[in-house]
């Protein structure tokens, strides 16, 4: 019935010899088990690590924006720099279920699911920093174009800090609405094998009443397309509009027309990262290695040297044009970034995005799973450092020498980025517990054509030379 | 909306399923519905199913924040509370583009996304039928509806021979409902 022929030069989506029950046992299993103690540990521990972000937030609300390290010339710290870290994460999730899924790319499926709710907690986490950077966070809503009684007096729809608002909280609903339209049929499929009757009454409510009829199927084809049609476009804009951020600014450092593309090759190279530190655990504690294969992990780690190449050419790019726009403000931005006094930022940045993922161009490194997890681990921590280098090494030697600053953060602010931690991984948690976190149709629906069983099939034929398969062919038809 | 009777048998392949649903149709039998898994390509044109037209809904959904976008921007800057920034225009159309672009992302993604539900008939609280409890796990499940003038036996009989590895007839409400999955309904019990 498939017609799309498989060769087996193309390594397996799915391990092991499996049929569509199985696919299912494996998958919705470990959700009607009892977690394990480690689950146990990381939830309770990414609670604790939530309260106590929840009282650093409350404190600075409670005393204000000055119990951060921030100052006059150093306007924008911590706070900006985990905002942009964050929503940068949750590119790649997007990445993978709308750009892979336009270009017909098998291999998310088994990663897509776990990739698109890691972007939704990603974006809950960066939206935390502008709102709190606020100060007044409870005029916050002052941002939203609603008829007020000050005029009505509308927000700047020309500023980019607007912009942001839209493009954040689009980009947040229609991801949400992507990954949930997934979930539904998976849902379904949760309630019906359900035995006790609260899983089968949450689930049912969950999936939405779904079937599955033929019909339902097409059109839930036609937005899953539709849907990747407009994410894909979304998601550009997203980082492109953070970026002008920084680009529509007149500050040496920031007000440069190559930051739109930098910043989203950024953001996938950090997304990528975060997607492999969290699929190297799930596999591993939920035993979906059939599912998530080292082949998945490989082509991600293919995605982070194609995209930490482009970042670090990108870095000398803007090195290149510092000199050669022979503008004396820009050249003393750079020359303060490498060599001032937060050198140690700008050169961690370096060898963490631009030396080390090349390594990755070795075939054992990227197959290599404790590698990958530290390599993902490393590429967050250089990625961190490049909005932290953008940010306050643009800022610290501004135009009068006396202005001339530092900033180190405060225990609230460091208290605010563990506190978002808390949260994301409070999230996955749940996610991992309650949800199906490999899309469990999608693996069925490429089971016959990329799974290991078909690999096998077609091995016998692929494998037989020219003369003994014609003898066969001949033999079977002679009568 | 109403309460009927079904023919229903469960195929464990596409392979077989497919010549099933065409012997059905040859037969000329009601076919209920087909429930699968997962998307079954071409499925829906071997059922003679039209293609959707969910596309069209979100186009017309963009339009809408499209136009919302640059309607109500142009409107407040040009006329309703006109500001200064900086001696640049009140119409300032390249300033305009993001959140016109989000916007119009926005309607079509939710616009397309309620649509859905609505053709669907899916909502939190729906309740409809499940004629085999692995029609969502590992088989491809067909419901025929009866009527007064067709024989159960026969039926049955005929897809036996279309490949089915599991037949029954079943009393079921053809439509959705308002329901809890955990509670058996009054049909159900009788």
């Amino acid at each position: 019935m498939h017609i799309k022929y498989e060769s087996i030069v193309r390594e397996p989506l799915v391990d092991g010899d499996k049929d569509y029950h199985q696919v299912t046992e494996d998958i919705i299993s470990p959700i009607e088990r009892k977690p394990g103690r480690m689950w146990y540990v990381g939830f309770f521990f990414s609670v604790a690590l939530l309260l106590y972000g929840v009282f650093c937030v409350t404190w600075e609300v409670y005393w204000g924006i000055g119990t951060w390290g921030i100052n006059r010339t150093i306007g924008w710290g911590w706070d900006i720099t985990n905002f942009v870290w964050w929503i940068g994460i949750g590119h790649a999730g997007t990445l993978i279920s709308a750009i892979l899924l336009l270009f017909r790319q098998g291999w998310r499926t088994g990663v897509n699911r776990a990739a698109e709710a890691m972007t939704i907690f990603a974006v809950m986490c960066a939206g935390q920093f502008p709102i709190f950077h606020m100060g007044r966070v409870w005029d916050g809503f002052f941002v939203l174009p609603y008829p007020n009684s000050r005029g009505p007096l509308w927000p700047n729809f020309n500023s980019a800090l607007l912009w942001d608002v839209f493009a954040i909280s689009t980009y947040f609903t229609v991801s949400l609405l992507f990954w949930y339209s997934g979930l539904i049929p998976d849902f379904a499929t949760i309630r019906d094998r359900a035995k006790t009757k609260l899983r089968k009454l949450l689930y049912g409510v969950a999936s939405f009443g779904w079937t599955g009829t033929a019909k339902n199927w097409q059109r839930h084809e036609a937005l899953a397309l539709v849907l990747a049609g407009l994410s894909t476009p979304l998601v550009l804009s997203v980082h492109t509009i953070v970026s002008f951020d920084f680009a529509t600014s007149v500050i040496p450092g920031w007000h440069t027309t190559i930051f739109p593309p930098y910043f989203v090759a950024g953001a996938i190279f950090s997304g990528f990262a975060m997607v492999n530190t969290l699929l190297v655990l799930s596999r591993k504690i939920l035993h979906l290695e059939d599912y998530i294969t080292i082949g998945h992990l490989e082509a991600m780690n293919k995605v982070i040297v194609l995209t930490g190449s482009i970042v670090g050419t990108a870095y000398l790019t803007e090195l290149f044009m510092s000199w050669y726009s022979a503008n004396q403000y820009e050249g003393a931005a750079f020359k303060w970034r490498i060599a001032g006094p937060y050198w140690w930022s700008y050169w961690a940045m370096m060898t963490c995005n631009v030396v080390s993922p090349q390594l990755f161009w070795f075939k054992k490194l990227r197959r290599n799973i404790p590698f990958t997890f530290i390599m993902s681990i490393v590429v967050n921590i250089g990625m961190w450092f490049e909005r932290f280098v953008i940010i306050t090494t643009s800022l610290y030697r501004d135009y009068l020498p006396s202005s001339w600053s530092y900033y180190s953060p405060t225990w609230t602010e460091v208290g605010f980025y563990l506190g978002t931690f808390g949260l994301f991984f409070t999230c996955y948690f749940l996610f991992a517990k309650y949800f199906p976190i490999v899309a469990v149709a999608e693996i069925k629906h490429i089971l016959k054509t990329s799974g290991e069983g078909q690999k096998k099939r077609m091995a016998a034929i692929e494998e037989k030379s020219t003369e003994e398969f014609v003898h066969e062919q001949e033999a079977a038809h002679a009568h | 909306m109403a309460i009927k009777k079904f023919a229903v048998a469960a195929y464990d392949d596409e392979e077989v399923l497919f010549p099933a649903v065409k012997k059905v149709r040859h037969s000329g039998y009601k076919m209920h519905d087909v429930y699968t898994p997962f998307p079954v390509h071409g499925l829906d044109q071997a059922m003679g199913l039209k293609e959707t037209d969910l596309h069209t809904a979100g186009f017309i959904f963009g339009l809408c924040g499209t136009s919302t976008a640059l309607g109500f921007m142009s409107w407040i800057f040009t006329s309703d509370w006109p500001i200064n920034f900086g001696g640049k225009p009140h119409f300032s159309l390249p300033a305009f583009i993001p959140i016109t672009f989000e916007l119009t992302v926005l309607f079509a993604a939710v616009g397309m996304v309620m649509t859905w539900c609505y053709l669907n008939q899916v909502m939190p609280g729906v309740k409809k039928h499940v004629f085999h409890p692995r029609q969502s796990d590992d088989l491809f499940v067909m419901a025929i509806e009866l009527n007064e003038y067709t024989s159960e036996q026969e039926v049955i009989d005929f897809l036996k021979t279309t490949g089915a590895v599991e037949t029954n007839v079943q009393v079921a409400e053809d439509s959705w409902w308002y329901g809890r999955w955990d509670k058996k309904e009054a049909y159900e019990l009788a």
